[in-house]
């Protein structure tokens, strides 16, 4: 072998910031290959994908409502991946909190308050918080996986919900149709820049991000997760407890995520539907770990995700390409990043050996 | 007889509803007992699904869309190794994003052929001998692939423990530096594990769209190749045991249908959450037992195998 794999000493800090930027570029240089076969002019597609839909105010202003959920749950996941807590129910999180967020609204539709809200974005944050801590207690309980145990309720939340909608909490006026009342001024996430959808959520996924950006630096519980999540043993050396880690990652996880999703019913959808993600939860995965797993990062990657559900939705437009594309983008993408991630843990050598036999 | 009527029918549903969950987790055993955890079954499965049906629909022929799936599958999992034993990405995100590429890539793959119908994977029957009540449409009526479902487990089986072949594969799961120190190519034969497991995936996959369901639609899988994983756990990484979890997440499966049908007073997406709960339930009662997972995993499993020379 000509080329030598060594691991290095230390994590290159350049690499770690440059490999999203490496893998953004090699997917667009994949999707031009994906375009030509599926008969697309590239350089439309990609200006379809990537110019036209953030060309106007409106479509900008759509980037943060598309963008809200996915920081918002990213930013809760990133925590839980530090600690080697490896959550990837969100999506059932998200339904969670909605539901719970929204009952309130449901059951007491008649209340004009300004305490509704703020009730119903805390009742998300438990709803998702308490679907989450079911993996959490069967993890640290019974060492049960936690990836497949938050995943299976995902499956459950959202049948759960399909059980709402098409029963109890169907509209009494909307024409048996399965949807739930529309929601009241009073239980609106309010509206920040007249004529948008942007909405109060964008100000929670923000304040999420400092928040989490100040805990993991700052705070003892932050170290903690760094701790635990790099060495496990020196960890529990210094006493830190990994069970206590592995409740509050997925607590944490749980109630970003529950927020996201009562944010979401409360903001651009407006009512409980069948479905109220297109896969939010799932997404935000790709977003944590482009985004680095730094609340920055993730504030940068959670936009430029955003972006390509609004080019998938305009490339289906104007291209009449499938909406399918968006998927297979955002996969490509976080291929490419874990296959970059190579160029930061080592570094490449020319083998000397290998030189003087050429 | 006439009140056992229904049971031939329920265990015909059974048998289809456990077969792509045989071929799943089987192939998936043995990437794992190499050493290597690969969350991407669910992505497989779908890609092996969409490539299945759409060669049988363009094509009619149903040998050359169950030999696609697989290699498409396989490809998949290529794909997995590059990146994961070649470049030593961390496996549980890279299966984590293979399932999510191939959740958007088959329904990239099948836009145009959702909804379609297709004739259903041809049954083995032959004159005579499938007419023999109960016995004869069970075991002499299924289609190909059901049959190859056996014979995989049993092939699996036979090869990890009586083969020498098998004995390295488990060595290489269970201590890759040792099995290096020995001269044997750790890379390599996981390479042929995952693929193996890329394609037993495909075809899981294609048994969905061309037998369980004859047709393709997004993300029809369903969570299957996830609870292909817990079966794994669930069977302490056993081919036998493999076989008879799949068969009770069949029977698991085919309650709720039947329940549904026999008025239980239940709404249906109730009936529907079984499968999930089932497999949540599984994983607590097999991981109480530590000392028995520890026992029976793959040493080595999810790690990186970085050669020192």
């Amino acid at each position: 072998m000509l080329l030598k794999i060594e691991k290095r000493a230390e994590y290159s800090r350049a690499m770690i910031y440059l490999t999203p930027v490496f893998a953004l570029i090699l997917t667009m240089l994949t999707s031009i290959v994906l375009f030509r076969l599926l008969g697309v002019s590239p350089m439309e597609a990609l200006h379809n994908f990537f110019i036209l839909p953030i060309n106007t105010e409106y479509g900008l202003s759509e980037l943060f409502v598309k963008g809200t959920p996915l920081i918002l749950i990213a930013i809760g996941l990133s925590v839980g991946f530090k600690a080697n807590v490896w959550n990837i129910g969100a999506e059932g999180q998200l339904t969670m909190g909605a539901i719970v967020g929204s009952s309130i609204f449901i059951y007491f539709h008649d209340i004009d308050s300004i305490f509704l809200l703020p009730a119903m974005i805390l009742l998300g944050a438990i709803g998702g918080a308490l679907w989450a801590a079911i993996p959490a207690y069967l993890k640290t309980r019974f060492n049960a996986n936690e990836i497949l145990t938050s995943l299976m309720l995902v499956y459950v939340a959202i049948l759960f919900l399909s059980v709402l909608v098409h029963g109890p909490w169907r509209d009494p006026d909307g024409f048996n149709f399965p949807e739930s009342r529309t929601f009241s001024e009073s239980a609106d996430m309010p509206i920040l820049m007249a004529g948008t959808r942007m909405h109060f959520g964008t100000l929670l996924a923000l304040f999420a991000v400092i928040g989490a950006w100040i805990m993991m630096s700052k705070t003892l519980i932050g170290f903690q997760i760094k701790v635990i999540g790099s060495a496990p043993t020196a960890g529990g050396y210094a006493g830190f407890s990994q069970k206590k880690i592995i409740w509050f990652a997925l607590l944490f996880g749980g109630a970003m995520a529950g927020i996201a999703g009562l944010s979401e019913v409360s903001g651009p959808i407006d009512q409980i539907l069948p479905s109220i993600s297109p896969g939010y939860g799932f997404t935000a995965i790709i977003v944590a770990f482009l985004g680095r797993l730094h609340p920055v990062g993730i504030l940068f990657a959670g936009l430029l995700m955003a972006l390509t559900y609004l080019g998938g939705e305009t490339a289906q437009i104007n291209l009449g390409l499938p909406v399918a594309v968006t998927g297979v983008f955002q996969g490509m993408i976080l291929f490419y990043l874990l296959a970059c991630d190579v160029l930061v843990h080592y570094r490449f050598r020319w083998n000397s050996f290998g030189k003087a036999a050429s | 007889m006439s009140g056992f009527d229904w049971i031939v029918p329920v265990i015909l549903t059974v048998i289809t509803a456990a077969t792509p969950l045989v071929f799943a987790a089987i192939g998936e055993l043995v990437t794992e007992k190499s050493g290597v955890l690969n969350l991407g079954v669910e992505g497989m499965m779908l890609v092996g699904a969409v490539t299945g049906f759409v060669t049988a629909t363009v094509t009619g022929n149903y040998f050359l869309a169950v030999a696609l799936a697989a290699v498409a599958g396989g490809f998949m999992a290529f794909l997995f190794g590059i990146l994961t034993l070649s470049l030593m990405a961390n496996q549980v995100a890279t299966g984590l994003a293979l399932t999510l590429f191939g959740v958007g890539l088959s329904a990239l793959m099948g836009q145009e052929f959702v909804g379609e119908p297709v004739a259903s994977l041809s049954k083995l029957n032959i004159p005579g001998i499938s007419d023999i009540p109960i016995i004869g449409p069970i075991v002499f009526g299924q289609d190909g692939l059901v049959y190859l479902s056996f014979v995989m487990v049993a092939l699996v089986s036979w090869f990890l423990y009586k083969t020498k072949a098998g004995l390295i594969l488990r060595a290489v799961g269970d201590s890759h530096d040792a099995a290096h120190s020995i001269g044997y190519s750790v890379i390599g034969i996981r390479y042929m594990a995952v693929i193996f497991g890329g394609a037993m995936s495909g075809i899981g996959g294609a048994y969905l769209s061309l037998a369980y369901t004859p047709m393709w639609a997004e993300n029809m899988t369903a969570g299957r190749g996830w609870i292909a994983l817990a079966l794994i756990v669930f069977a302490t990484w056993k081919p036998g045991l493999v076989l008879v979890g799949a068969y009770m997440f069949g029977g698991i499966t085919i309650l709720q249908l039947h329940a549904q049908a026999a008025g239980l007073d239940l709404p249906s997406q109730v009936l529907s959450m079984l499968p999930y709960l089932a497999t949540v339930l599984v994983l607590v009662l097999i991981s109480k037992d530590q000392s028995r997972i520890r026992k029976h995993a793959p040493a080595c499993i999810g790690k990186i195998f970085h050669p020192a020379a």
